[in-house]
């Protein structure tokens, strides 16, 4: 294990979207960290620059030691190992969950134990377009886990939830949290939850 | 009867050889921005627009033996498609060939690009993420550019008589042979056989093309 010896991120990107300039610096240690700031300020741009799905104009980003983008390197998003859990979860709509969940993973074999932790395991045989937005979204977490990552991106994994299911969903992020030993990188602009579940909470924007 | 099987083999050569064309086409026109693109957009789409006997007027200046792509196949193979079924099936496939590129290129435009990203995200390639979500995602539409296709070769006149003429057993398909039939006093029971077989075929393959895409489209709430 890289240990104490690196901090679990190291990022300092910018871009342009559009007419604006998207971007962010900072640096944060093991757990959950979370990134809060109001809508709009390019918060889902960072984790994209982070999980390779868009390209920094300069900067560089480095996880657990590894440099996944700087002026020399720029691995493609299949080799920087994201469990990347978006906000509009992106099921692929022609695979059932379990085929969903199976898509990046290496083997089945932690298939009941995620499905378990995530209550997802009536869902298993059902199509993503049957499923409510608090468990798409579940399913999404449980997809990125089971992928083998070496950190996880979450964009906003509780917003238009009702109260019950953002209780769920929250539990279910905690019990990761405290169960998994990959740094959580997670976007919110409700302070509320950011407190609730980082270890740190860093303001962007 | 023959010239059922004959019309089959022309409109199904032409299918199959237009749909590898037709679907690097449609991804490039979906896809791609390069200067240019409205170009090629344009050309590819030319046999949809332009008289069907002047795109046969064309094939059979770049089909003939001194024109650029007839020489070639004389010089080189020592064969020539003119007056040959070949002949037909390059005349239906040109003109299938606009039509299975735009239902394909709707249909590669249709899938969300975020999902391969998703797809990328969980440790995909490139190509596994096309392989396994974009083109299954496109399968309802390229199955449809296969039958629209089919229909339209099968159904192809003006450019075949113009390029290959309408020689019997070789180049008059369903089409041709009806044509045939009318021009010839006393036709008429010739025309009405081979029209209710044309009806019964392009009924058939809608029928399969419904099949086809509802298959496809299983768990699919696109379309």
């Amino acid at each position: 294990m890289p240990g104490g010896a690196f901090m679990s991120f190291d990022v300092d990107v910018r871009a342009r979207r559009g007419d604006v300039g998207v971007g962010g610096r900072f640096v944060a240690g093991d757990g959950l960290t979370v990134l809060v700031g109001p809508s709009g300020v390019g918060k889902t741009s960072l984790l994209d620059m982070i999980a390779g799905l868009l390209r920094p104009a300069g900067g560089h980003v480095r996880v657990g030691g590894r440099t996944l983008f700087d002026g020399a390197t720029n691995l493609p998003p299949e080799q920087r190992r994201a469990g990347y859990v978006f906000q509009d979860a992106r099921l692929f709509p022609h695979r059932r969950v379990q085929a969903n969940l199976l898509y990046g993973a290496p083997d089945a074999s932690r298939l009941a134990e995620v499905a378990e932790t995530l209550d997802i395991v009536h869902l298993l045989r059902r199509w993503p377009r049957t499923l409510s937005g608090g468990e798409a979204r579940r399913v999404a977490i449980g997809r990125a886990l089971l992928s083998d990552p070496a950190f996880l991106l979450l964009d906003e994994p509780l917003s238009s939830l009702d109260p019950a299911r953002r209780e769920e969903a929250m539990r279910a992020i905690e019990r990761v949290r405290d169960t998994r030993a990959v740094p959580i990188l997670m976007v919110t602009h409700d302070l509320r939850e950011a407190e609730r579940l980082g270890d740190r909470v860093i303001a962007v924007g | 009867m023959p010239i059922v099987r004959l019309t089959m083999l022309v409109g199904g050569t032409a299918t199959l050889g237009a749909l590898p064309v037709a679907f690097v086409l449609a991804w490039v026109l979906a896809r791609w921005r390069f200067p240019g693109k409205v170009f090629l957009d344009g050309l590819v789409h030319l046999p949809l627009v332009v008289p069907p006997v002047v795109t046969g007027w064309m094939l059979l200046l770049a089909f003939a033996p001194a024109g650029p792509v007839g020489g070639v196949l004389e010089r080189w193979f020592g064969v020539s498609v003119l007056f040959r079924w070949t002949g037909a099936a390059i005349a239906a496939g040109v003109m299938a060939l606009p039509l299975m590129v735009r239902a394909m290129r709707l249909s590669i435009e249709s899938v969300d690009r975020r999902l391969e990203q998703a797809a990328r995200t969980l440790g995909a390639s490139r190509w596994r993420a096309y392989a396994t979500i974009t083109l299954p995602l496109a399968a309802p539409g390229v199955a449809a550019a296969v039958v629209l296709g089919l229909a339209r070769a099968i159904g192809e006149f003006g450019a075949t008589i113009t390029f290959v003429s309408n020689v019997p057993g070789e180049t008059q398909t369903l089409p041709l042979a009806i044509y045939a039939a009318l021009q010839r006093p006393g036709g008429e029971a010739e025309v009405w056989r081979l029209a209710a077989v044309s009806v019964a075929l392009s009924l058939v393959a809608l029928i399969v093309s419904e099949a086809l895409v509802r298959r496809a489209g299983r768990g699919v709430h696109v379309l």
